[in-house]
């Protein structure tokens, strides 16, 4: 039943490679076999130096975004069967490379962290919880959904050459807090994300939004930061219920 | 060196909520994960977390008094009682500080968090978050770590991820930090400190067929065993009725809350045919409905002879999307089954660890300084067998508490610094082990034995199980170990080195697998996730104790402990 691929993989060792290469594997693949089980096959029977990351095989950690056949993708959602019978592996752009296909993500949560990405209420927390209507909370959908994979990060061009754009997934998450009808910070967080290497050097190519595994659309959020920033920008008394 | 007051070790529910609570107390705490927190399984729970909040229409008289007999039933009695009804009591207020710190859970019509029925329970009183409760937790904490992070400006609160620990330190009985290699540049390094809280989450690794993630070895169940942690109850552990057939993946048992059936391949709701599950139907407890869709599978009425199917259609498009989002893309993407459209493939597979390390209601285990909680702690709060949604209130529970007595501990002295001879003496050990691996030139490849490994205690330590099977999986696992000494490595250098990560785990795996499998035969009788064919009854008189096992000079011995049963006479469970 199993059926042979190619992977053709990249290798690097910053510490001693000059130059990275592409090592080419062949695979047998099963019915049903994601490209994370087929790296875990590498890994366990050819090369066991290969590196790269994974935990819950299941599409909710993030930690296995990769440049899968022309796209980023989650390794462990990617079915070998719906691929070429060559598969091209890469790891995530616009990060240094630790080995192989392991990226440091260190700025990809910096910016994280500089959006400040915690709920800021307005009165104490005490007591039982705070009421949101069930339309408040749908406006969370998706955008919740986020799991911090940075395959929106490595697909925006202006991150290729901007190293402090924030970026798609801490621009969406700025969004999360925003619209989040408990949180109370709108001035803060709108300044947070409002200078030059914020949302308006969103070109809006919706690469984040054509990768994005879990539907956060990052593209949307950043429009509505714009939208909520201009809005009050036009008119000092703009809130954003009214949107 | 790296010292702090409170070495945390894990960044799950359990490990973040213990770090919040060191920091509230103003006391310093180094988090050391081997994985970025987010990535901890914690983010895969899916159904909810237990509370008696009596949101729903039908929860009105739900009481944390109720919530902990549930549980205390549900447990087939081995729970500590007065442990089950602290945390059901202080569960509440846990659930509104989530919602307080952010947490997005889905609502009820006037705007409260919602509930949802689980098994076992008596009224609704499942919060949740569509079906991915984990993840919004998980999230919830971290961010607020990343507050508190920032505010101290990451001195007093500090998260070393991909630092994996390879040991406990113990100075005189005392716990005194850890050893742990960075994974990204291969180095060892000392974290001293004067407590240690343990938060190393599941073991379902240890079996083949289980929804646990990949990092969910047991080797962090292990590192304090091996120090003089003893572990409890390891033999009972959790089957999930539905696990995808195709490859594990969990579908939440909220999918049954929410109305969904169990077929055979008759079409029929099989599950009314069994005395045990006759009423309770699909919301009869997890141990109870795996064994009888396990009988369903052996009597050959399984769909193509393997599986059962859930099936959700009649619960409608919008309920299956608002209600159940991430299990619809789990059966597409893994099973290539629409539950809109089509039944879901499933079958019972390796869950939950409800054993653990021996820690009392107070988080505190016989090594002084060092606690534990969350999933790789036995306080034991879920018994023989642990209703759905209770342990993720285990580990904000329970990771609270640990917080509090830790610095509480450390405030109070917490012992003397220790020598730094001693530590610099551990720390070579613990480097040559390295080095001697890496060379480790033997002929056995590491993960074919982890794979003989789990298809052994799936055969052995299943969910039906006899003293003839276990035995055998018992010779197994000890020729396995053999074969481990002769294992040689695939990769020789120090950087994102895995092969070497896998390797060192393993080791733990296969402890753990003789801790279970000892227990599991010692124990002659059937009590909630242990069914024994060759004893198939409960036996108050002489197994109402818990298994405790420890490690000494390289070897498993195991002993019996009492248990609380002070607020509850043991009866017969019925459903
Ligand atoms: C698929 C699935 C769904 C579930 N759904 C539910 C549910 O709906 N409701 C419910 O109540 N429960 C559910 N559970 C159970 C529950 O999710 C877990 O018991 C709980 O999340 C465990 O949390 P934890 O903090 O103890 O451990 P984890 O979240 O597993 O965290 C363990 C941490 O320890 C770290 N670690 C481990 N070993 C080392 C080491 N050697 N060195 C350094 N760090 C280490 C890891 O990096 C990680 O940060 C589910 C479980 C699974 C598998
Ligand atoms: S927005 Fe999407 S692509 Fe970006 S980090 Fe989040 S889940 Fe990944
Ligand atoms: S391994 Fe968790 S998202 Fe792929």
């Amino acid at each position: 039943m199993a059926e042979t691929k190619t992977f053709k993989v990249f290798r690097f060792k910053p510490q001693t490679d000059k130059k990275h290469r592409f090592d080419t594997f062949k695979v047998p693949c099963r019915p049903g076999m994601t490209v994370l089980q087929a790296l875990n096959y590498i890994q366990e029977n050819l090369d066991g130096s290969l590196a790269y990351r994974s935990s819950c095989r299941e599409g909710i950690c993030g930690s296995c975004a990769m440049h899968i056949n022309g796209k980023y993708r989650l390794a462990c959602e990617t079915q070998v069967s719906h691929l070429s019978a060559s598969i091209t592996i890469r790891p995530m752009a616009h990060m240094d490379i630790i080995r192989d296909l392991v990226v440091d993500m260190t700025p990809f949560f910096e910016k994280l962290k500089a959006i400040k990405p915690y709920l800021i209420p307005g009165d104490p927390d005490e007591g039982a919880e705070r009421i949101q209507t069930q339309d408040e909370r749908a406006y969370l959908d998706y955008i919740v959904d986020c799991i911090l994979c940075g395959a929106c990060y490595a697909s925006c061009a202006v991150n290729g050459y901007d190293d402090e754009y924030l970026g798609p997934a801490a621009l969406a998450k700025a969004n999360r807090f925003l619209m989040d009808s408990r949180d109370k910070a709108d001035e803060q967080r709108l300044a947070l994300v409002c200078d030059e290497h914020g949302v308006f050097r969103c070109h809006t190519l919706f690469n984040c939004q054509t990768v994005c595994p879990k539907n956060v659309d990052p593209t949307a959020n950043i429009a509505n930061l714009k939208r909520q920033i201009i809005a009050r920008q036009l008119n000092p008394k703009f809130s954003k219920k009214g949107i | 060196m790296i010292t702090s007051d409170v070495i945390v070790v894990g960044a799950g529910l359990a490990g973040l909520r213990a770090a919040l609570e060191l920091n509230r107390h103003n006391v310093k705490v180094a988090v050391v994960t081997k994985v970025h927190p987010v990535r901890s399984h914690s983010v895969a729970a899916q159904g909810g977390i237990n509370a008696a909040l009596s949101n729903h229409p039908r929860g009105k008289f739900d009481s944390p008094e109720l919530h902990a007999f549930d549980t205390i039933k549900g447990s087939d009695y081995l729970a500590d009682q007065k442990a089950v009804l602290k945390m059901t009591t202080e569960g509440i207020e846990r659930i509104y500080e989530l919602e307080h710190w952010g947490a997005p859970f889905s609502r009820t019509e006037d705007g409260r968090i919602a509930q949802r029925p689980f098994g076992g329970a008596g009224f609704p009183r499942t919060c949740y978050a569509t079906d991915k409760t984990g993840h919004v937790l998980l999230h919830t904490l971290y961010e607020q770590a990343l507050k508190f992070e920032a505010a101290s400006e990451r001195a007093d609160m500090q998260i070393f991820d991909e630092w994996f620990v390879t040991r406990l330190i113990v100075h005189n009985g005392s716990a005194k930090g850890v050893i742990a290699l960075n994974i990204n540049t291969g180095e060892l390094e000392i974290f001293a400190g004067r407590a240690v809280i343990w938060a190393t989450g599941g073991s379902g690794r240890v079996f083949g067929r289980t929804s646990n993630a990949y990092i969910n070895t047991g080797w962090g169940m292990c590192v304090p065993f091996y120090e003089g942690v003893p572990l409890k109850d390891m033999e009972f552990i959790q089957f999930h009725p539905t696990e995808l057939y195709t490859n594990n993946v969990l579908i939440t048992e909220g999918a049954r809350g929410e109305g969904g059936f169990l077929l055979n391949n008759k079409q029929e709701r099989f599950l009314a045919n069994y005395e045990d599950s006759a009423k309770a139907m699909e919301m009869a407890p997890r141990d109870i409905v795996a064994r009888n869709m396990q009988r369903e599978i052996l009597a050959g009425r399984g769909v193509e002879g393997k599986y059962i199917h859930l099936d959700l259609r009649h619960l409608g498009k919008k309920k299956i999307l608002e209600r159940l989002p991430g299990i619809r893309m789990h059966a597409i993407h893994f099973a290539g089954v629409d539950p809109i459209d089509q039944p879901i493939p499933v079958a019972p597979g390796q869950h939950y660890t409800m054993g653990g390390l021996d820690v009392n209601l107070n988080t505190e285990s016989k090594v002084k300084g060092f606690f534990a909680a969350g999933e790789c702690a036995c306080v034991s709060v879920h018994g023989s067998n642990r209703l759905g949604g209770n342990s993720l209130l285990e580990t904000v529970v329970f990771g609270k508490i640990a917080g509090e007595y830790a610095s509480a501990y450390f405030k109070d002295g917490g012992g003397t610094d220790v020598p730094v001879i001693f530590l610099n003496q551990i720390l070579k050990e613990e480097e040559d082990k390295i080095i001697r691996l890496l060379e480790s030139k033997g002929k056995e490849n590491h993960s074919a034995i982890k794979h003989e490994l789990g298809d052994t205690m799936d055969l052995g330590a299943g969910i039906f199980r006899e003293a003839r099977t276990m035995n055998a999986s018992l010779e197994k696992v000890k020729e396995l170990k053999e074969r481990y000494g002769q294992i040689g490595l695939n990769s020789s250098g120090r950087i994102a080195n895995f092969d070497l990560l896998w390797a060192i785990q393993l080791k733990g795996s296969l402890d753990l697998a003789e801790v279970i499998l000892r227990g599991a035969i010692n124990r002659q009788e059937s009590r909630g996730a242990q069914f024994r064919t060759d004893y198939p009854m409960r036996d108050d008189k002489n197994w109402m104790k818990h298994t405790v096992a420890r490690w000494k000079d390289g070897t498993i011995h195991l002993g019996y402990s009492s248990v609380d049963l002070s607020l509850h006479k043991a009866k017969k469970r019925h459903y």
